[in-house]
C-alpha cells in the first residue's frame, strides 16, 4: 500500500508542476498506466455501484425471505442468499454504498484535517511543531487497527462513529507526510512575500501553503480510501462497525456467514471479493497516481 | 497614485533629503549550529556582525559582496523575515524589532520586497491577478472587487505587461515576465522602501537593463526609497545613490557611488572593482590586476582582528590584532580599514 512506502518517496511530490490540462492528464495516464486506469474504472464502479444501489438492486436489501433461505446462486439470486434469505447481490450494492461513504468520508476529512495540522505545523515551526509532532507521534505508534477499534469502544458503533474512529488515527499520517512537504514549502521566496505583506498566518498557511502540497495530498486520499474499507469492513467483521442489518461488506462476512461457509460459501466468497476487489482497485489507482503525479518517475 | 505621470530618470547628484527614512543600527544575527542532542560542538555563525547605515527618503544605497557575505540576510532583517539577534532598525522612527507580529502587520506593507529568483517567488497556484490583487484586498487599499481588478490591469501595465496577464499563471511567463509581477506586487502596497534582494541576477544580460530602467521609473514616479542588494557592480554603480560593501557580515566602505567607484579606500573594494571585465580588449589587457589569495573564511570562526586581513594584500602585522571600525576617513566616505 502506499502508506508503507518510505516517505520521502511521497514527500518528494512537493513540487508538481501543473502544466497540463485535466483531459491531456488523464488521457495520458490511461495510455501510459493501464492498470492503474483498470483500478480508477474499478473505483469508479464501485462509486456508481453506491451512488445507484437503489436502482440497480434487484430486492430490498434488508427484505428476509424464509422461503429462500440459503439458495445457491440462480436466474433469481444471482449471487445467491444468505440465511435470512435476502439477496447477497443486493446487499454487496448496497454494501458498496456503506464502504464508499465511509471511504470518502474518512479519506477527505482525514487527509485535509492531517494536511492542514501538518502545514501549520511546519510554518509555525520551533515549539508549536514540536508540540504538534509528539502528540502525533504518540498517535502513530498504535497500530491502525488497535487504535481504530479504541475509538470505536469510546464512541460506540454506528455509521459516523465508525466514521470518526478510522479517520482518528489516519489524520497524524496525513499530518507527518504533508508536514514534511511544507517544510520545503515554507522556504520558498512565495511564502517570505505573503509574510513580507503583513497577510495574517491563516491565509499564509491556508492560501499560500497548503494548495502547494497538493500533490501528496492526493496520494494520500487515494490511499486513505482502500485502508478506509479495509478497516470499516475489519470492524463491522469483529462486530464493532456497522450494526446489523444496514448491509456492509464486513457485517456479510460474519455469523451465518461462517457458520455455513461449507454449505452455502457464496455468502462469505462474494462480499469478500467484493472487499478485495475495491481495496486493491483503490491501490492500483493511488499507486498510479503517485507515480504520475512523481516528477522523477514522470519521464520514465 | 498610479495615474501619475512619470517625471522620467532623477537626475543624478541632486541633494536628498536628510531625513532617513530607514536606520539600521548595529544590526547583528547570528544562527546557532550544532551542537544538538549529538551535533557535536555548538557553534555560532555570524551571518550580520555589527552593521550600521541609514538610507534617505527617495535615495538608492547599494549593497554589495560575495555569496555569504550576510548581505541578503541584512535585507531579511530589515524586513524582520528574520528577526536579528541584536541592534535596532528605525523605519519611519519606530524601531522594528520591538514590534510584535500584530503590530508589525501595519508596517510591512510600507517596507516591501523583490526577490531574486523569479521563479520561486511567485505561488504557482494563483494567477497573475491574484497574486497583485491579494495586498489590495487584504490591507483594504481597494476593497471593492470590480476597482481592485481595475487596479490590477493599471499596475500591471505600469510594470510592461498586458491586462490579459492577469488571468495567466505564473508558469505561463518568461523570468522577465514573473519578475515584473514581483515588483506589480510589491508596488500594489504603495511601499515606501523597497528591498531588491539581486532583483536582476537570475535574468539574462538583456532582460537586466529592462528590469533596472522599470525600477528606476518607478523610483521616479512613486518616490521610492531602494536597498538594492546585489553581487554585480556594473549594476550597482548604475542605480545608487550610495554603495555599501559587506565582507563576511561587516560593512567594509560606505560612500557615495562617484567616491566608491573613482576612489576606492578599502583593499576589498579595490580587488573587487579590479576584477570587473572593462569591455575593451586593449584596456582590459594593461590594466593591474589585484588577485585575493584563498577563499572567504569561515563565517563559523571569523579570524582575530580584521576579518579581511588573511587575504589582504597590504595587511600589517597590526591587522591581525586590531578589529578596524567603519570611521569616516573621507568627508561622507567611511572605511573599515586601519591604513585607510
Amino acid at each position: 500500500m502506499a502508506l508503507d512506502r518510505p516517505l520521502e518517496d511521497v514527500v518528494a511530490l512537493a513540487d508538481l508542476t501543473p502544466e497540463r490540462s485535466v483531459k491531456d492528464g488523464v488521457v495520458d495516464f490511461v495510455r501510459h498506466r493501464p492498470l492503474g486506469a483498470i483500478g480508477a474504472a474499478v473505483v469508479l464502479l464501485n462509486i456508481l455501484a453506491g451512488v445507484f444501489a437503489g436502482v440497480l438492486a434487484p430486492y430490498d436489501p434488508v427484505a428476509t425471505d424464509y422461503a429462500a433461505m440459503l439458495s445457491r446462486p440462480s436466474l433469481a439470486h444471482w449471487l445467491g442468499t444468505d440465511a435470512f434469505g435476502r439477496d447477497v447481490l443486493s446487499r454487496i450494492l448496497y454494501g458498496a454504498r456503506t464502504a464508499m461513504l465511509v471511504g470518502f468520508a474518512v479519506a477527505l476529512v482525514g487527509a485535509t484535517v492531517g494536511a492542514v495540522i501538518g502545514v501549520t505545523s511546519a510554518y509555525f515551526g520551533g515549539r508549536i511543531d514540536l508540540a504538534i509532532q509528539r502528540v502525533m507521534d504518540i498517535f502513530l505508534s498504535f497500530p491502525l487497527i488497535i487504535l481504530a477499534l479504541a475509538m470505536v469502544s469510546i464512541l460506540g458503533t454506528g455509521l459516523v462513529n465508525v466514521i470518526v474512529a478510522i479517520m482518528i488515527p489516519l489524520i497524524p499520517r496525513a499530518s507527518l507526510v504533508t508536514r514534511s512537504s511544507a517544510l520545503a514549502i515554507r522556504e520558498m521566496p512565495y511564502v517570505d512575500a505573503a509574510r513580507a505583506a503583513g497577510y495574517r498566518h491563516r491565509r499564509i498557511i491556508l492560501r499560500h501553503m497548503l494548495p502547494n502540497v497538493m500533490a501528496p495530498y492526493l496520494i494520500m486520499l487515494t490511499a486513505f480510501l482502500g485502508q478506509a474499507i479495509l478497516l470499516e469492513a475489519s470492524l463491522s467483521f469483529l462486530g464493532l462497525g456497522v450494526a446489523e442489518p444496514t448491509p456492509a461488506w464486513g457485517l456479510m462476512l460474519r455469523g451465518a456467514a461462517v457458520q455455513f461457509a461449507e454449505t452455502a460459501p457464496w455468502m462469505a466468497v462474494f462480499p469478500g471479493l467484493a472487499i478485495s476487489l475495491a481495496v486493491f482497485a483503490f491501490n492500483l489507482f493511488g499507486d498510479s497516481l503517485r507515480d504520475a503525479l512523481d516528477p522523477r518517475l514522470r519521464t520514465q | 497614485m498610479l495615474g501619475g505621470r512619470a517625471r522620467g530618470p532623477r537626475a543624478r547628484g541632486r541633494p536628498l533629503s536628510g531625513e532617513p527614512l530607514l536606520e539600521v543600527r548595529n544590526l547583528t544575527k547570528r544562527f546557532p549550529v550544532g551542537g544538538g542532542l549529538f551535533g557535536g560542538a555548538p557553534g555560532v555563525v555570524r551571518a550580520v556582525d555589527g552593521v550600521s547605515f541609514s538610507i534617505a527618503r527617495g535615495e538608492t544605497l547599494g549593497l554589495v559582496g560575495e555569496s555569504g557575505c550576510g548581505k541578503t540576510t541584512t535585507g531579511r532583517c530589515i524586513l524582520q523575515l528574520e528577526r536579528p539577534t541584536s541592534g535596532s532598525v528605525l523605519f519611519e522612527g519606530r524601531d522594528l524589532t520591538t514590534l510584535d507580529e500584530t503590530a508589525l502587520r501595519d508596517v510591512r506593507r510600507r517596507i516591501q520586497v523583490i526577490f531574486q529568483d523569479p521563479y520561486s517567488s511567485l505561488n504557482p497556484r494563483m494567477t497573475i491577478g491574484a497574486i497583485v490583487g491579494e495586498p489590495l484586498a487584504v490591507h483594504r487599499i481597494v476593497p471593492e472587487a470590480a476597482a481592485r481588478a481595475r487596479r490590477v490591469r493599471d499596475l500591471l501595465s505600469r510594470v510592461g505587461l498586458l491586462p490579459q496577464h492577469a488571468r495567466r499563471y505564473p508558469h505561463e511567463l518568461s523570468g522577465g515576465q514573473r519578475q515584473r509581477v514581483g515588483i506589480a506586487r510589491a508596488l500594489a502596497m504603495e511601499p515606501a522602501l523597497v528591498i531588491c534582494d539581486e532583483p536582476v541576477s537570475a535574468l539574462d544580460v538583456s532582460i537586466q537593463a529592462q528590469i533596472i530602467n522599470l525600477l528606476e521609473d518607478l523610483q521616479a514616479e512613486f518616490g521610492l526609497t531602494y536597498l538594492f542588494i546585489a553581487h554585480d557592480l556594473a549594476v550597482v554603480r548604475h542605480i545608487s545613490d550610495r554603495v555599501a560593501v559587506m565582507y563576511l557580515g561587516r560593512i567594509v566602505e560606505i560612500t557615495d557611488r562617484k567616491a566608491l567607484y573613482d576612489d576606492p579606500l578599502h583593499p576589498y573594494t579595490k580587488a573587487l572593482l579590479a576584477a570587473v571585465p572593462i569591455p575593451d580588449p586593449e584596456i582590459e589587457a594593461g590594466r593591474p590586476r589585484i588577485v585575493l589569495g584563498g577563499e572567504v573564511p569561515s563565517p563559523l570562526n571569523p579570524p582575530p582582528g580584521c576579518v579581511f586581513h588573511p587575504r589582504c594584500p597590504i595587511a600589517v602585522d597590526r591587522c591581525r590584532r586590531v578589529i578596524p571600525d567603519l570611521r569616516e576617513v573621507k568627508p561622507g566616505h567611511w572605511a573599515a580599514c586601519l591604513l585607510a
